[in-house]
């Protein structure tokens, strides 16, 4: 048995730490260490990216990235996108903008989304489509995904100017 | 219809949906987000190999894996009767393999470990000694003299499985003879797979002291699985208790009973503790419930001046290694007879033969009512054929040849009864939207400068909503569906239903339908499925069904509660029930409006203040037996650009155009002609679950099986018309399937019409830039 | 799906990886971003015993010019060389080909150093750097030398790198004034690798004639080709669409395409020429001709 590695990971907010062998990807850890289970896994070939968490604020696939690499590093999920007991602007904008329907890519979108507005605030519909380009949807056609995600930006821009 | 206030939201309402609330925040609980004390977790040990001996499995190595519980093996479920299980059509199929392997991928071992990761090494460990035999893959040559037979099972030495035809084959074939004018199309509708976005999986949890078998499945029929289990594994229905959690998309995938979830059921009765199976994507792709591989001829006679006179189409259709078809059960091609389309022909033939092949098992309804999909992509390429050798535009040819609006209910030749439609209504609204005169004006010129555009069109008609119980079963089970209704005292309710929503918003629409009936504010119901020990049993949410039928049984059990309480109402406002008038909401005495009693005010009197001699409460079940299917329909148009350097099509406009009757709520309406539109232009260009000549399975992950991204998939332009079905309670027709019918024949149809001044009548799908960029090369275009 | 086991050092400086890489021999490889290595071990078609996470050693990802070149540390990722400022306005063809690298997601951990030693074909850099005649310095136990990458990819998945070698920075030569490129890629869809694509550089002399052309084919042969003849005959020649063409169809033949899922040999022959075409007009055009 490999030697096992003790890891801290700051998750949504919250100091995890666990022992943990060096082939546990990040995705277990969080669904089956941490009992998060809004993060999903989607496919075998890091092809799908119904497995995407914010590593340090940036999109990643967490099926392919060992729980070990994250050590020391900040991981945000869905579960941590509300605050204070209030929707994200982009949960906000899936939900008006019926920008899903089985749920179970919307984790991983929202976070593609969230981490494309923080860079772009006021993305065309082309930058948006290339933003969740790493995402599949099987289920919306990706129309009000869209329309989600610019429902996010101009209640987000309001945020600001307010 | 009449329109209920925003506040009780009843049909026709875009009411928000109420499933969001937990999925936007990751509080959603599919089946892998079921985490049970002692669990345990399996893993399936699957054949390389298309055809192959078994000779000898080693598990020894396995074993010694850290945290190894068991392996069992085909010889293990032979012993206890279940090495074979039912399929959903009049086959059986291998749980886990014994004597041979029929399919790369076959379930051969399952390996049980107290972690997940340690199965996995374990199924990696499980030697398997196999000797190779000759592979079937080509379905044409499955019934040649020297080709390998499959099955040895089977008493018949034959691949040929069923041979089924309707129509008459005498007249057709006069009426074809006779021309004058004939087309003919050869098309293949390739293997696909509907890859829901959540793989198929399941918990299995038996209690040794109880008895209790409780499996949390991915399922869009629990009833139906219970029942199966029940059968097949010997356990006392009572017993068994199946939840269908959230569901990840289904599509049909999650309608068989897979291998995996018995073995997983079987492990947990063996070791007494709770087993969890998740099936991997290149599993799910490759192992799972395909769909179509339909090998298809149509033949169309007409008159000159465009008139259809007669359709004959002949198929081939590739089973796979077992006909693990999920279809009613008298139906072996499902509704694929409906391939007259939206057409007025005098006459029709049809006949389809099944064959076996070493591939994976299925012939699912991929979102799709039973092979619909085949017969609406087949009719609407052979029209275009048939409009190229008029040359007539396939706009007008169409047009000409539409089942009048005024010859509704339609008797088809093949059999159908159509309920209602008016396709003329909704082609002129789709030509409309798109500018269509303007587009051919454009074409012209394009192709002045030798530039490449298309328009393509499909006037599709469905049929869905499976279906009346004496043509339709599956397994026997009549497919009915049910709900039952429950006003608490206080005029809130919980609404049960047989069904399963996969994404399709049954917690939002189910109630639009109660609050129309009642009027109670649908925000005040809540809605449940997929809990067999506390929902009505129903067939389950596939074929587009749950509408047609769980919607009917819902209003249906609305209205007997509406009864019951015209009669609490007429007793509490001490009047008769016929001096009752009813709005959604109240009964009030006629003439005198303001003497009236809210649903509200009498459902709790219901339990407070009831006349002498009634039954307390307010609730009532139904079982809906639909009179007759449905049949939505719509035109899509299609305008496609192609490069000519590059093959590469670009899919430029699209307009949809749907009729699916009286609709519940247009904005979950609206979101899955986007999601089926999008999954039509994937079949259309992308999908494809081929084999190589060895057998090995090609496109069996999502590298190689591709689905389009946001930057892939176009805006999509929707508009509607309404025909209400005029034998359905409320008058709705279903629609989550119609755009995965109705639009890969526009895709591919705007794409041969590009080519077509070429000679170009047909390309199989997917439509690959490297296909159409052959085909410019043959013509010395490229 | 689920990786074998292995055991993971993260070592602090470069010496120091480069001792675990000799220690540990053929069992070893390098960790960088990823995302080619572990999707292959969660197939089981990697399976090393240790994995040397090199994340974590400071100083190896930086995009700056220096003495002449443009250098890119090895451990840089995708997503910063698509968002430089500096290789948008005045290395296009970079930012064209890490633009289409994959999907977003993929791009924030893939290095470009791990994207060229991975020495897979239908990895994108390797064209661009052959248009481009970069320098990839590689740094094991006798300190750092420099590959030309002409000399640097050897056949699938093999390059000239030793294996205690690690990749530490790529090196561009700032382009002459008058120069252009750009980066074509056919694919599927988004996120999948190249059916074919063609990266070209040229630079121009005052009299619009080409003084370089550089020309390098993603997925057509074993390695990342360089269409050499292709190049050669371009030198001294305006750019107009005979000489254009005529680059093209030797680029073609110097392809080596099979034929797979993507299609036909005979059709990613077909784009090489068609790309070429395209890529040498564009990469013109940006050079001002
Ligand atoms: C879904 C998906 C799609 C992709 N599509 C594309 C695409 O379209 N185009 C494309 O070019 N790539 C694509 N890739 C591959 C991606 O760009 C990889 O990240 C890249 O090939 C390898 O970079 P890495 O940093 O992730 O390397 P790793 O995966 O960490 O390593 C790859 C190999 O290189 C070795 N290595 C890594 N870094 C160094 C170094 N500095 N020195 C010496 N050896 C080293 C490793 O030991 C390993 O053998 C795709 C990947 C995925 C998952
Ligand atoms: S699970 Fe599909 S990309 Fe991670
Ligand atoms: S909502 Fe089902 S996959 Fe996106």
């Amino acid at each position: 048995m490999a030697k096992t590695h003790h890891i801290h990971i700051r998750l949504n907010g919250v100091e995890k730490e666990a022992d943990v062998a060096p082939r546990l990807l990040l995705i277990h850890f969080i669904r089956d260490v941490a009992g998060q289970t809004g993060t999903h896994l989607g496919c075998d070939t890091t092809s799908c990216g119904a497995c995407t968490v914010l590593l340090d604020g940036r999109p990643i696939k967490s099926c392919t990235f060992f729980a070990v690499q994250a050590d020391g590093r900040e991981i945000r999920t869905v579960e941590g996108l509300a605050s204070d007991g209030k929707l994200h602007p982009i949960q906000e904008g899936f939900h008006q903008e019926h920008g899903l329907q089985c749920g179970f890519c919307t984790p991983g979108m929202m976070l593609s989304a969230v981490a494309l507005l923080e860079k772009n605030p006021n993305p065309t519909e082309a930058e948006i489509r290339w933003g969740i380009s790493g995402n599949l949807c099987r289920c919306t056609g990706y129309q009000n995904i869209v329309k989600a995600v610019q429902h996010a930006a101009a209640k987000m821009q309001k945020g600001v100017s307010a | 219809m009449m329109q209920t206030s925003p506040e009780i939201g009843g049909m026709g309402h875009s009411v928000k949906r109420k499933e969001d609330a937990r999925f936007i925040q990751g509080k959603g609980t599919y089946v892998d987000d079921v985490h049970l004390p002692g669990m345990v977790y399996g893993h399936v040990v699957r054949s390389p190999y298309g055809h192959a001996r078994l000779k000898s499995i080693n598990i020894e190595a396995a074993m010694k894996v850290p945290g190894a519980l068991a392996v069992i093996t085909g010889a293990d479920l032979a012993a206890a009767n279940l090495a074979w299980m039912p399929t959903l059509f009049h086959d059986k199929q291998m749980v886990l393999a014994t004597g041979k392997v029929l399919f790369q991928a076959q379930e051969v071992a399952f390996a049980v470990a107290t972690e997940q990761y340690a199965a996995a090494d374990m199924a990696e460990l499980v030697e398997v000694e196999y000797e190779e035999l000759p592979v079937l893959v080509d379905p044409h040559k499955a019934l040649d003299a020297d080709a390998p037979i499959l099955r040895e099972d089977r008493e018949e030495k034959s691949n040929h499985i069923f041979h089924w035809e309707v129509g008459d084959r005498h007249e057709t074939q006069k009426a074809i003879q006779g021309g004058p004018v004939t087309a003919k199309v050869d098309a293949v509708f390739q293997r696909c797979h509907p890859a829901p976005l959540e793989t198929c999986g399941c918990v299995a949890d038996f209690n040794k002291v109880t008895g209790k078998l409780t499996i949390w499945l991915t399922s869009q029929a629990p009833h139906a699985h219970r029942t199966l289990f029940a059968l097949v594994g010997g356990i006392p229905e009572q017993n068994i208790r199946v939840i269908s959690p959230d569901i990840g998309g289904g599509f049909g995938n999650k309608v068989p009973i897979y291998p995996g979830y018995v073995c997983a059921v079987v492990a947990s009765l063996t070791l007494g503790r709770p087993v969890k199976w998740i099936e991997s994507r290149s599993e799910n792709l490759q192992s799972t419930g395909f769909a179509r591989d339909y090998h298809m001829t149509a033949e169309i006679a007409a008159e000159r001046d465009g008139t259809v006179k007669a359709l004959r189409v002949k198929t081939l259709a590739d089973h796979g290694a077992f006909n693990a078809a999920a279809q009613p059960s008298k139906f072996p091609a499902g509704l694929f007879s409906i391939c007259t389309g939206s057409y007025d022909f005098p006459k029709a033939f049809c006949e389809v033969d099944g064959v076996y092949t070493n591939k994976a098992p299925g012939g699912i309804a991929y979102r799709c009512s039973f092979r619909v999909t085949e017969a609406a992509y087949l009719i609407e390429r052979a029209m275009d054929v048939l409009a190229y050798e008029l040359k007539m535009d396939p706009a007008a040819l169409r047009l000409k040849n539409f089942i009048p609006p005024d010859k509704f209910p339609y008797q088809c030749p093949l059999g159908w009864t159509y309920d209602s439609g008016n396709y003329p209504a909704a082609m002129n609204l789709a030509l409309k939207m798109a500018g269509y005169d303007e587009l051919r004006k454009e074409q012209a010129e394009k192709r002045k400068k030798g530039e490449l555009m298309g328009i393509g069109i499909s006037s599709f008609t469905e049929i869905v909503g499976a279906g009346p119980a004496h043509t339709f079963d599956i397994v026997g089970i009549k497919m009915f569906d049910s709900c039952e209704i429950r006003i608490h005292p206080t005029g809130k309710a919980i609404a049960r239903l047989g069904t399963k929503s996969q994404g399709q918003g049954h917690e939002t629409t189910f109630p639009q339908i109660i609050a129309q009936e009642l009027g109670i504010p649908q925000q005040d119901i809540v809605l449940e499925e997929g809990d067999t020990d506390t929902a009505p049993y129903g067939l389950g949410t596939y074929a587009s069904r749950s509408t047609p039928v769980a919607g009917g049984a819902t209003a249906m059990a609305s209205r007997k509660i509406r009864d019951k309480a015209r009669k609490i109402a007429a007793h509490l406002l001490e009047v008769s029930e016929e001096d009752l008038e009813w709005e959604p909401g109240k009964f009030f005495v006629k003439g005198a409006p303001s003497k009236a009693k809210t649903i509200q005010e009498i459902a709790f009197a219901a339990y407070t203040n009831l006349p002498a001699g009634m039954e307390a409460g307010l609730e009532a079940v139904h079982y809906y037996d639909p009179p007759n299917l449905t049949f939505p329909f719509g035109t899509y148009i299609c305008v496609v650009d192609i490069d000519k350097g590059t093959g590469e099509v670009k899919v430029r406009r699209f307009i949809a155009v749907d009729d699916c009757g009286n609709i519940i709520n247009p904005m979950i309406v609206e979101g899955q002609i986007h999601g089926g539109l999008t999954e039509g232009l994937a079949i259309a260009f992308m999908q494809l679950i081929g084999y190589d000549e060895s057998g090995n399975v090609q496109g069996g992950n999502f590298m190689d099986y591709l689905l389009p991204t946001a930057v892939e998939t176009p805006n999509w332009e929707t508009g509607k018309t309404c025909t209400p079905s005029p034998h359905h309670p409320i008058g709705a027709k279903g629609v989550g399937e119609s755009p995965n019918v109705g639009s890969p024949a526009a895709f591919v149809n705007a794409v041969v019409d590009a080519l077509s001044h070429l000679g170009v009548r047909h390309i199989d799908m997917p439509v690959t830039s490297w296909k159409v960029w052959q085909i410019l090369q043959q013509h010395g275009i490229a | 799906m689920i990786p074998p086991e292995f055991e993971y050092l993260r070592p602090a400086t470069i010496p120091e990886a480069v001792s675990l890489l000799q220690l540990h021999g053929d069992d070893a490889k390098i960790l960088s971003g990823g995302q080619s290595l572990i999707p292959m071990m969660k197939l089981r078609l990697a399976r090393p015993a240790w994995l040397i996470d090199i994340n974590h050693i400071p100083g190896l990802a930086y995009i700056r010019e220096e003495g002449g070149y443009l250098k890119i540390g090895g451990l840089t990722r995708e997503a910063d060389v698509e968002n430089s400022e500096l290789i948008r306005a005045k290395y296009p063809i970079v930012h064209d080909t890490a633009l289409v690298i994959a999907d977003p997601q993929v791009r924030n951990l893939a290095t470009m150093g791990g994207n060229l030693a991975h020495g897979d074909p239908a990895n994108d850099h390797g064209a661009t750097m052959l248009a481009l005649e970069a320098e990839l310095v590689a740094t094991g136990a006798n300190g750092q030398r420099t590959i030309a990458v002409r000399d640097f990819f050897l056949s699938i998945f093999t390059t000239a790198l030793e294996q205690d070698e690690i990749l530490t920075e790529i090196r561009i030569p700032v382009p002459a004034a008058r120069s252009g490129g750009t980066y074509l890629k056919l694919e599927r869809k988004v996120g999948d690798f190249a059916t074919a694509a063609v990266a070209a550089q040229v630079t121009l002399d005052a009299s619009g004639a080409c003084t370089k052309a550089g020309i390098g084919v993603t997925n057509a042969g074993p390695t990342p080709i360089k269409a050499g003849k292709a190049e050669a005959f371009l030198r001294g020649k305006r750019l107009d669409a005979a000489s254009v063409a005529q680059a093209a169809e030797l680029a073609m033949g110097e392809s080596q395409p099979s034929s797979d899922l993507r299609g036909p040999a005979e059709y990613k022959k077909g784009l090489v020429k068609e790309l070429t075409k395209r890529a040498l007009t564009r990469a013109a055009e940006r050079a001002g001709r």
